[in-house]
């Protein structure tokens, strides 16, 4: 299998893309530079980690994930019964618990996650931006959680959206997010929360993957700041 | 369950007590997972970098 020969003449030898040259122009060129240096796929896909690494503090994002998986697939089988289902019938009543126990494996995992991040300082040696998109990612859960919480068309799903109605209204943003408009309510729990904090989940573990994680606070190899 | 959940109410500080014994428990879950011995999967070998 040969590589090189003219340039100009694409090599039919083999399907596999060529590193982009340093001096090779167009923006599909750049972007895919760029990756290669920012994320090349062993720090994607890494088969080894750093001894500090085996420890039980960082299964928590990894379960956190897990949760979120199922949140999202028992998500996708509500909505596609709807509410009547899920109130009255057996396997609707499944479905709804696997949904409401996953979300509070999410959030308990998900803040487990924090404090290890937080008293480990798990921003440093250039990770504040991943630190960053992981408090988005917390703010936007709470959103999508809320959102659930009143669309569960319930008479507690009445009562939280009849008291939000006044805290939100206190803040002066009840015109643009009003609890007790189902629709939106709705629109947002199923569609554009749960999609940002999945695209978010996404990035939030290439930054990770692209840094590696980060150094013990007291370990004497400590990167300059 | 369809009764309202006792309270703690220590001062200014008032919660749940199924919320209290949640976070009771998240913190002795992070206690746990620092100082549990985390499984490991191959010893090391003498060549292994």
């Amino acid at each position: 299998m040969s590589s090189g020969g003219d340039p100009g003449v694409i090599d039919q030898t083999t399907t596999s893309p060529h590193p982009a040259a340093d001096d090779e122009p167009g923006w599909t060129a750049s972007v895919r530079r760029r990756v290669e240096k920012t994320l090349p796929i062993s720090e994607l896909l890494p088969t080894k980690q750093p001894a500090y690494v085996s420890s039980w503090v960082y299964v928590f994002g990894v379960v956190t994930i897990a949760a979120l998986f199922w949140v999202v697939l028992s998500g996708v089988v509500l909505a596609f019964f709807g509410a009547e289902w899920w109130h009255v019938s057996s396997i609707g009543h499944f479905f709804n618990s696997i949904h409401f126990w996953s979300v509070q494996m999410f959030f308990i995992f998900m803040v487990l996650h924090l404090w290890g991040q937080f008293w480990g300082a798990g921003w440093r040696d250039g990770r504040a931006k991943t630190w960053m998109v992981g408090v988005v990612i917390f703010a936007v859960s709470i959103g999508t959680a809320f959102t659930g919480y009143v669309v569960q068309l319930n008479f507690d799903s009445q009562w939280i959206a009849v008291n939000a109605k006044d805290a939100i209204n206190s803040t002066g943003f009840g015109g643009l997010f009003n609890a007790l408009n189902f629709g939106q309510m709705y629109g947002l729990h199923v569609m554009l929360f749960p999609i940002g904090v999945t695209l978010l989940v996404v990035l939030h573990i290439i930054q990770v993957r692209a840094k590696g994680v980060v150094r013990p606070i007291d370990d004497p190899l400590q990167m300059a700041p | 369950m369809d009764a309202p959940a006792p309270y703690i109410h220590l001062g200014f500080i008032l919660i749940s007590l199924p919320n209290f014994i949640l976070i009771c428990v998240m913190v002795l879950l992070f206690v746990l997972a620092l100082v549990a011995p985390f499984p490991s999967h191959r010893p090391k070998e003498p060549h292994d970098e």
